[in-house]
């Protein structure tokens, strides 16, 4: 069963002082907004969900019209600072004994008028039934647990990346996380709460409990507070933790006095729990009872989930329920009983937010009309706790926050696209975006961290420098400082805080804490000021070329990229030389550029592809934008153009840093095209087309990208894909296979990186692969 | 046929229990009764002439099988356990039998076999021949089951396993009915999936038997022997200490067709101090039986579904005198697998290991 009732360590009330505040600024967030509630409330913690919508100012640019275009001075193009209205998903999770002060502030924040219902699930959703309809003044609507979970669970495996993990107590890292399987069904759920359900789930809405047991979180608890002096759950496991079970079980080793080889039982094996105990004349210690008690139960649920995995032919068997629930200790012998009785061939995974299912499914429920799954949803690491490490000495709510009372936050973003794999992936359910999980490789990870932390003054001081007309810009930077601050402390210690920790999981938590402070894009003037420069020399630069003989031209659109792409505000060495030397220009660039052979070199072997036949499509995604995308990328495009090879230029949907956006790259190219016939006519021919990717991050998740990408790159039958840029090339995607031809160019514009790569500063990344089997291009 | 030297005996240690049976001779001649040493004679007459040895010893008079021919002879069987921790009284008194002048072989299986060969060596001065227990497990069953012929049947089932105060043993014959899903419910249990006499697997195992049975209660109650854990488990009420379905959900869990009465979560009312409070012993007694119990019928029939297999025989020392527990496993195997699965019994319950070994020195393979 997944119920757990109400208990005695929480019956004390479930009133509270009524003096304690609540910090609005953080939780219940856009209250005043919210719409559909749903709440689980469990036996001892109460999860509230709602959705709400967010007014965030966006970044906006257009095309001056040409009629009004000598009004507009000298500027390229207009930008302007939306409101811009984006739905988002909060969960809450708190104590039960908060429950009435969470009421009292929702009735008082809560103006939306449409509200009628608010969909509940969980055990004790009964008795605060007549509570919350009396303070809310909204009915209680209950749904089934299980189907709630369900559903919460198939939500959270298909919108969040890094949501499953394996626990491994003794490995570097503790948590090693799972790359998102794009097809998640079918799975197993073992959820243990008192008791247990053994869940088949084979589609979104179709799942089956095929099984159970009766002895779960509710025999650990129940029996433990028989047998010692500890009586809250919590306790119990802690005691379990410090306990030694071989003085109360009789092992393999006490009947034969070794191992049983012939049967590969080993001695240490537990041949009967509590088999010593089965005297009245000798005392146990509580924590080997609660220690022998916790193997006991762990490897009886371990045993079931194993036979049931087997019969019905799963491998992935998910883990939940209030025994599990970050619990180390339980985390680790449930997996130590699944590895001994599948001789590892089934994995215990374990899910981040699984204390949030139930709540999650029970809206999903309540929300079936706005078709919520219709939407790819984005976890917002701006507003949302992460894993917490319980260690068995500390309450977990305990760690959350400390000065207000204790809670725990999830909130999700509709994505204004829905995303899908990029077809062109080899093995999607093997591939990882992240070239180095800073999780497992602490030296890189201290690097970063601190890296990110040096830079956050230059961050502060662009943001502030992007709205020179707010006065209270300067303040909320201050804000966001102190947020991502906050964050990269969290993940110095809590480093699987929101899956695996890389470089790209910072990257995007600063644009999302940007984001939540109201600095949609701090780089827009400055990429416009360097667009307008950059399109200033297009014509130049494409006449030098065309100048030059064809295998020279080749070298030279090579070099124009990567030289291009050493103008990076991202890189902290550049954008120290960018602000001290405005001068520093795309000829200084190339002479900075490493010479031949560079770092990584396979220039030779393109340039034999080249004088092949052309490729049918190629798809290149951009990077910065200013002299890379116009003086690096395009003469680059037009030469494939020149060649007959189709062009799907993908950039980024927001903005990251100095990345060119689609919609600036749409004024862009309109500009190179009223220089460029070829350009031109490939627009109008649609032989070159502007694409979004999907994110807005600096870095390349090639499983989560535009579906209307994935569907073009189908159609146009891609057979090359080009990545350019340290963040999309390096950081991510360095190892990524493709089932085409495949491109990679960056300039290592980190000393650090260089030297883990065994290169230098300003060294040289091209990458030309061709995959294993793939016969001859054609 | 053999000529082995009498006396014949087959022992198996096991963690809590050493089991063994003994083969009385009689069809002795008068000749042979002539050159029968003294120590031979008075062995057998020891253990024929009592049913109980020391304090803790026990001859099972009623599983005795009278008139069994075994190798050409004719004789008793009997049957006799002692708990493993009065094994160094059991081989004191071999040593003041003279038993090792007999130069007979001590055939043991179980773990005990291994785990206190040198002692044998050093305090009896017998030297132990060493059987794999699950071997002899099967050996053992197959064997019993095939010679006994009068009497009451060795193997029985429940008849309406679904109403447990009507339902009654019936007898059932094993023979040639593979394959069998084997568990052997002892300290801990061993399921074992058997194709013929020779072609067996152990399929898994669990650490949930007879030694957690009284281990808990020995914890829970205070109580310190088997017979008296079973004694309070019979008049107590499980369902105060555990929580049960309808507790959760007021009837039947209908979404997912879980009656009422169905246990979700053993000991789970027991999270609550004023139920705590309110329990007894036996109700404590009787919720640790029913869990047990109810476990390993649950991974039985797992392992059945898995392993294709229909019957299962229970044997152990766990059912001795404990009808409750083979009831609820009948119960199980029947309404969980609605009717496919029937749960078998054997009389001779714990003692097939022993009945192995001892066959094993008499045929040895």
């Amino acid at each position: 069963m997944a119920e757990c009732g109400r208990v005695d360590s929480n019956t004390s009330s479930h009133t509270m002082d009524k003096s304690i505040t609540l910090p609005p600024d953080e939780i219940f967030r856009n209250m005043e907004n919210a719409k559909r509630f749903a709440i689980d409330i469990g036996g001892s913690l109460t999860k509230l969900a709602y959705y709400s919508t967010v007014q965030h100012k966006v970044a906006k640019v257009r095309s001056f019209d040409h009629s009004t275009k000598e009004a507009a001075g000298d500027k390229l193009y207009e930008i302007a600072v939306q409101e811009e209205v984006t739905a988002r998903l909060h969960f809450i999770k708190f104590e039960n004994a908060y429950i009435e002060t969470c009421l009292d502030f929702i009735k008082d924040h809560l103006v939306n008028t449409e509200t009628k219902v608010i969909k509940a699930t969980g055990g004790g959703a009964h008795k605060f039934k007549e509570l919350i309809e009396r303070k809310l003044g909204l009915k209680v609507d209950k749904e089934d647990e299980m189907t709630c979970l369900i559903k919460g669970c198939n939500f959270v495996l298909k919108n969040i990346p890094h949501e499953a993990f394996v626990y491994a107590k003794h490995a570097d890292s503790e948590f090693r996380f799972q790359t998102t399987n794009p097809d998640i069904f079918p799975y197993l759920l073992v959820n243990i709460g008192s008791g247990v359900s053994i869940v088949k789930v084979e589609s979104e809405d179709k799942f089956e409990r095929i099984g159970g047991s009766s002895i779960g979180g509710g025999t650990f608890w129940g029996l433990g507070a028989l047998l010692t002096k500890t009586k809250r759950f919590d306790e119990l496991l802690q005691l379990a933790s410090k306990g030694q079970h071989s003085s109360v079980d009789m092992l393999v080793k006490d009947i034969y006095g070794g191992s049983y080889a012939c049967l590969g039982l080993t001695g240490d094996l537990i041949a009967s729990s509590f088999g010593k105990s089965a005297t009245a004349d000798k005392e146990f210690s509580d924590e080997d009872m609660a220690k022998s008690l916790l193997h006991m139960i762990s490897n009886d649920i371990g045993q079931l989930a194993c036979l049931y995995a087997k019969l019905h032919n799963l491998s992935r068997v998910y883990f939940g329920g209030f025994f599990i629930r970050g619990h180390p200790v339980t985390m680790h012998t449930i997996t130590y009983s699944i590895n001994f009785f599948t001789k590892g061939e089934v994995q215990a995974l374990f899910l981040r937010h699984e204390g949030y299912l139930g709540a999650i499914g029970a809206f999903l429920k309540g929300a079936e009309e706005d078709n919520p799954n219709q939407y790819s949803w984005g976890e917002n690491y701006a507003g949302s706790s992460g894993l917490m490490s319980v260690s068995p000495d500390m309450n977990p709510m305990q760690r959350a926050r400390s000065g207000t009372f204790p809670f725990d936050m999830l909130e999700m973003d509709r994505l204004d696209r829905q995303l899908v794999n990029l077809p062109l992936l080899q093995d999607p359910s093997s591939y990882i975006p992240d070239t180095v999980d800073l999780t497992e490789d602490a030296q890189a990870r201290e690097y970063w961290l601190s890296c990110f932390e040096e830079a956050l003054d230059g961050v502060v001081k662009r943001a502030v420098a992007s709205q020179p007309d707010i006065p209270e810009a300067a303040e909320r930077a201050e804000k966001f400082r102190q947020k991502y601050l906050h964050k990269l402390q969290t993940l110095r210690h809590q480093p699987f805080a929101y899956g695996s920790l890389t470089v790209r999981s910072l990257l995007d938590t600063r644009e999302h804490c940007l984001n939540e402070f109201n600095f949609p894009d701090p780089y827009s003037k400055i990429k416009e000021r360097e667009n307008d420069i950059a399109l200033k020399y297009y014509e130049k630069a494409v006449k030098s070329l065309e100048e030059l003989s064809w295998e020279d031209r080749q070298f030279a659109l090579v070099r124009g990229v990567l030289a291009g792409n050493v103008f990076d505000w991202g890189a902290k060495a550049v954008s120290e030389v960018l602000e001290s030397n405005p001068e520093f220009g795309f000829e200084e660039a190339k002479r900075r550029l490493e010479d031949r052979p560079w770092l990584v070199d396979s220039f030779d072997q393109w340039l034999e592809r080249l004088k092949g036949p052309p490729h049918r499509c190629a798809l290149f995604f951009v990077d910065n934008s200013g002299v890379d995308i116009i003086l690096g990328v395009m003469p680059f495009v037009r030469e494939l153009l020149s060649r007959g090879t189709e062009v799907v230029l993908a950039s980024n949907s927001g903005p990251a840093l100095n990345d060119v956006t689609n919609s600036e790259l749409q004024i862009l190219t309109e500009r190179i095209a009223a220089m460029d016939p070829v350009i031109d006519s490939a627009l109008r021919e649609d032989r070159l087309t502007l694409v979004q990717n999907g994110s807005s991050s600096p870095c390349l998740d090639l499983s989560r990208l535009d579906k209307v990408l994935a569907m073009l790159v189908r159609e146009r039958q891609t057979d090359l894909v080009i990545i350019e840029g340290m963040g999309r090339a390096i950081h991510t995607n360095y190892y990524a296979m493709l089932s085409c031809e495949s491109l990679k160019m960056a300039v290592i514009k980190n000393s650090w990186l260089a030297d883990r790569l065994g290169g230098k500063l300003f060294s040289v990344v091209f990458k030309y692969e061709v995959p294993a089997g793939a016969g001859k291009p054609h | 046929m053999s000529h082995r030297a009498f006396p014949w005996f087959g022992m198996d240690i096991g963690g809590t229990l050493v089991k063994l049976v003994y083969f009385e001779p009689k069809d002795i001649t008068a000749e042979e009764e002539q050159e029968e040493v003294e120590s031979l004679r008075s062995i057998r007459h020891y253990l024929t002439s009592n049913t109980a040895y020391g304090t803790t010893g026990i001859r099972d008079v009623h599983l005795e099988m009278k008139d069994l021919s075994l190798c050409g002879r004719t004789g008793n069987l009997h049957f006799i356990r002692f708990p493993t921790h009065d094994l160094p009284v059991f081989m004191q008194m071999g040593r003041n039998k003279h038993f090792s002048s007999l130069h007979t072989t001590l055939c043991a299986t179980g773990g005990g076999a291994y785990k206190f060969e040198s002692d044998f060596r050093t305090m009896a001065d017998l030297e132990l021949h060493k059987l794999d227990e699950l071997d002899c497990l099967v050996r053992g069953v197959l064997y019993i089951d095939s010679v006994i012929t009068s009497g009451p049947s060795e193997c029985y089932y429940f008849e309406n396993p679904t109403d447990l105060d009507h339902s009654a043993q019936k007898p059932y014959t094993l023979e040639n009915h593979y394959p069998l899903l084997l568990v052997n419910i002892g300290s801990g249990v061993s399921i074992l999936a058997v194709y013929s006499e020779n072609n067996y697997k152990r399929v898994t195992g669990t650490s949930l038997g007879g030694g957690t049975f009284l281990g808990l209660c020995c914890l829970l109650t205070g109580c310190s022997t088997f017979e008296e854990a079973l004694e309070m488990a019979s008049q107590g009420e499980s369902t105060h200490v555990d929580k049960l379905v309808r507790d959760i959900y007021g009837g039947d869990y209908e979404r997912f067709g879980l009656p009422g009465w169905t246990v979700a979560s053993s000991f789970g009312s027991m999270m609550f101090k004023e139920k705590r409070e309110s329990v007894s012993k036996e109700d404590l007694a009787r919720a640790t039986l029913v869990t047990i119990t109810n476990n390993i019928g649950s991974i039985t029939r797992m392992c059945a579904l898995n392993e294709n297999i229909e019957r299962v025989v229970f044997v152990g020392n766990f059912l001795r005198v404990n009808i409750l527990s083979m009831k609820l496993l009948a119960y199980a195997m029947d309404y969980w697998s609605n009717g496919q699965l029937k749960a078998l019994f054997l009389r001779h319950e714990g003692y097939f290991g022993a009945v192995g070994a001892l066959l094993g020195l008499l045929h040895p393979s």
